[in-house]
């Protein structure tokens, strides 16, 4: 079927005007042909004789179609660019990137992520094209990451030098200044033995996190121990993002923030802390977090020591230390008794504060752990 | 789904160590040391086993048990005098 | 159910039915009924005032349409194939561009000029250009390219309203394609996804269109989803669009039925590398015809326009890792 407009797809045989056996010549009008511009004379290109005709009349067909054979034709020829088409994969490939030889090949968007996720290009494998770092290898390397103790490990040393720098300038900046105040911490810990007695395990409230509560309601009362200094001096904030010093195994502290603290019910705080523990040991935070803490605490645990001296962590202004309850000789209306002791801490900055109000503020907590049921 | 006594319980202590503390190196703990003692595993950590054991075992564990669950014998210990017999009530 | 040639002759009908001042002027549009059957029975509803068959001279009639949009009125000029739109490039790029900015605003040319484009009927190498990347480049022109039949019958009307000259490049391979209208409005300002994907970006426009959709099938069954983001203006582009599907899918390739030097695809890869570099995951890609004259002979033609093997090819080169 002959193409006779440029935009035919197909035409319809209307007529047959050769039959097998005809001889045509250049010119003859071999067949009639229906198109959207009419009816169409079909003329023979070649010369030969008839050997059979393939469309019937009144069949439409695309345009291409063979129409009739030839004595001696062979339609294998054309089928045969087409499947060397087919066949072809395509050759006018876009030629390539030049890459680097020294240095990894990262893709831009593997290399934002890396960053993010706080993952070490050099212990990425590319598998991208041409051996390219991409946004998947990056992804399968977070996800690996926390069951590969080297690549901690290296993470973890740079992270012990960043906290040695920190607390050098700390000492070396801030003028610290400290207190100590000892609670009996009996009315905590059986208000919290009848909270937790209530309820299934999932549910329960670490002491630590009356501690936090405690300290952010007296931050929020006292601001002269929650905001940053900076350049242009102490700037109170009014919101309270208690940060809490999480110890990381093997070694190394960080202070992530619990934001709003002052304002969260118990039962919030336990679930972030814990969400925030397991981010941290996993090497999942998030920098908000780090920077935003107005205030931190630090508590020993069960660790036996009486009392903590902590290091105020830059830009911060004071950082409430929290001692092991021990069992120690408490004085009760006059007598000597076995109480749970706690000794709370407070290293302040002595350029924001002094002793008088440090003080107010160690006892506000202290209050507020006296009356737990109102945290 | 609660697990039952039947089948050995310290390997399904270990089990779930590693899930909610996965740097730990399971090949090196030492079953009568307390985890304390081998590894950093502070009060968030126990928490986090005792919730576990609460959600895989089934089990409420009242807060003064607790002590019960601080090394790998004591606690296989405890999970054996608390849980059901196999196939029983 | 409509063919995008019937849906192109209802954009002009209503055209024309809807404002007088709006009429048709080319080559055989009217007695002929147009080189590709669209404008067939115009003239026996409109009258020769409204359908007027010019003499063979592009320069002269394209002029004519630009006088007559300066004088007020709103002419619809069809240039047979873009082809032949060479012959009318100084009356295209140095009036109906430039008048507007040249008067400084004293003379707007709101002309609409029609002209079929592209490869595919073994028409060889003078008769098979794809000039609306190149037409691309002129300030003063709005170029669009409709693909669907929704945007063959509404772009006309959407072009009509521009006080702007808008050029409208109708690929032959889609003359007989056939769809249904949605009756939804048609912008000439944005572009369209018309195949939602996560893992590549495929800009494209016109014919190719559908190269790629059928790709994206192809592509699908080995669990690759691409997008497939319909340009339909090319100038001004759809930055906002193409940038937001890239920055999602992170890998972009171009289909573009013109050649790739100094071409619309170039233009779209540089963009893409200005707007949205740190978000890419792979180098950018393209399909191009190749660098030739277009072929005469049918495999050679087949061979040298972008094809879906080729687009398939590259995607998956695109997406591919090492296991």
């Amino acid at each position: 079927m002959p193409s006779l407009g440029a935009d035919m797809e197909a035409g319809t045989l209307v007529e047959w005007r050769i039959a097998p056996g005809s001889t045509v010549h250049r010119g003859d009008v071999v067949a009639l042909v229906e198109t959207e511009k009419g009816i169409i004379d079909v003329e023979a290109f070649e010369e030969g004789v008839v050997q059979s005709l393939i469309v019937a009349p009144g069949s439409r067909v695309p345009v291409g179609t063979p129409l009739a054979l030839f004595e001696g034709d062979a339609i294998e020829a054309k089928v045969e660019v087409q499947s060397a088409l087919a066949a072809a994969q395509p050759t006018r490939t876009a030629p390539q990137p030049a890459l680097p030889d020294r240095g990894r090949r990262v893709s831009p968007a593997a290399r934002a992520r890396a960053a993010s996720v706080g993952v070490e290009l050099s212990s990425v494998k590319g598998s991208g094209p041409q051996g390219v770092i991409t946004l998947q290898d990056v992804e399968h390397a977070a996800a690996q990451k926390s069951a590969q103790p080297a690549a901690v490990e290296a993470a973890r040393s740079a992270l012990r030098s960043a906290i040695a720098a920190s607390m050098s300038r700390s000492k070396r900046e801030i003028p610290h200044y400290y207190l100590q105040l000892a609670m009996d911490f009996s009315s905590a810990a059986a208000w919290l033995e009848q909270y937790n007695q209530a309820r299934p395990v999932p549910e329960r409230l670490l002491p630590a996190v009356l501690l936090i509560k405690a300290t952010a309601r007296a931050a929020a009362a006292k601001p002269g121990f929650n905001g940053h200094c900076g350049a242009n001096g102490f700037e109170a904030s009014a919101a309270v993002h208690v940060g809490v010093a999480i110890a990381l195994r093997g070694g190394g502290l960080v202070a992530p923030a619990i934001l709003d603290a002052d304002r969260k019910p118990l039962a919030t705080i336990m679930r972030e802390l814990q969400d925030l523990v397991g981010r941290v040991r996993g090497g999942h935070m998030r920098s908000s977090e780090i920077a935003s803490a107005t205030l931190t605490v630090s508590s020993l645990g069960e660790e036996g020591a009486d009392a903590l001296y902590p290091i105020i962590h830059p830009p911060q202004v004071a950082i409430v230390g929290f001692g092991s309850v021990l069992e120690r000789p408490w004085v009760v209306a006059g007598a000597v008794a076995v109480r749970p002791v706690l000794n709370l801490t407070l290293a302040a900055d002595h350029r924001v504060s002094d002793g008088r109000q440090g003080a107010q503020f160690l006892a506000r907590i202290r209050d507020g752990l006296l009356h737990p049921e109102e945290l | 789904m609660s697990e039952t006594r039947g089948a050995a319980l310290e390997p399904r202590i270990l089990a779930l160590l590693a899930e909610i503390a996965p740097d730990i190196d399971l090949a090196a703990v030492h079953p009568e040391r307390a985890f304390r003692d081998q590894f950093d595993f502070d009060s968030m950590d126990l928490f986090n086993f005792a919730a576990a054991l609460h959600e895989r075992f089934g089990l409420d564990i009242p807060q003064r048990d607790y002590r019960e669950l601080t090394s790998l014998v004591r606690c296989a210990a405890y999970l054996r005098r608390k849980l059901p017999e196999p196939g029983g009530a | 159910m409509m063919s995008y040639r019937e849906a192109l002759r209802e954009g002009l009908r209503e055209a024309l039915q809807k404002d007088p001042k709006v009429f048709l002027m080319g080559e055989d549009v009217g007695r002929y009924g147009g080189c590709y059957a669209v404008t067939k029975n115009l003239l026996a509803e409109f009258g020769a005032e409204r359908i007027r068959d010019t003499p063979l001279s592009e320069s002269a009639f394209v002029g004519a349409g630009i006088g007559a949009a300066l004088a007020g009125l709103r002419p619809i000029v069809e240039i047979m194939t873009v082809n032949f739109s060479l012959l009318a490039l100084d009356q295209i790029l140095n009036n109906a561009a430039t008048l507007c900015h040249m008067s400084g605003g004293q003379c707007p040319v709101p002309l609409v000029i029609r002209m079929a484009t592209g490869a595919g009927r073994q028409l060889a190498a003078q008769h098979s250009h794809s000039f609306e990347g190149w037409y691309a480049h002129i300030p003063g022109l709005r170029i669009v390219a409709p693909a669907t039949i929704e945007d063959a019958r509404g772009m006309l009307g959407a072009a009509l309203r521009s006080p702007d000259p808008v050029l409208i490049f109708e690929h032959i391979a889609l003359l007989n394609r056939e769809g249904e209208l949605t009756g939804a409005a048609v912008d000439i300002d944005k572009g369209a996804i018309r195949r939602p994907g996560r893992d590549l970006t495929v800009l494209t426009y016109g014919a190719s269109l559908f190269k790629c959709l059928d790709a994206a099938a192809q592509l699908a069954a080995a669990g690759i989803e691409i997008e497939v983001l319909d340009l339909r203006t090319l100038r001004p582009l759809d930055d906002a669009l193409i940038m937001e599907s890239v920055r999602r899918t992170h890998r972009a390739l171009i289909v573009d039925e013109g050649w790739r030097s100094g071409s619309l695809s170039a233009e779209l890869g540089m963009r893409i590398v200005e707007q949205a570099f740190f978000d890419l995951d792979a180098p950018i890609a393209r399909v191009c015809t190749a660098e030739v004259p277009i072929p005469y002979p049918k495999h050679l033609e087949d061979a040298a326009l972008p094809s879906v093997e080729e687009i398939v090819a590259t995607a998956r080169a695109m997406v591919a890792h090492e296991s």
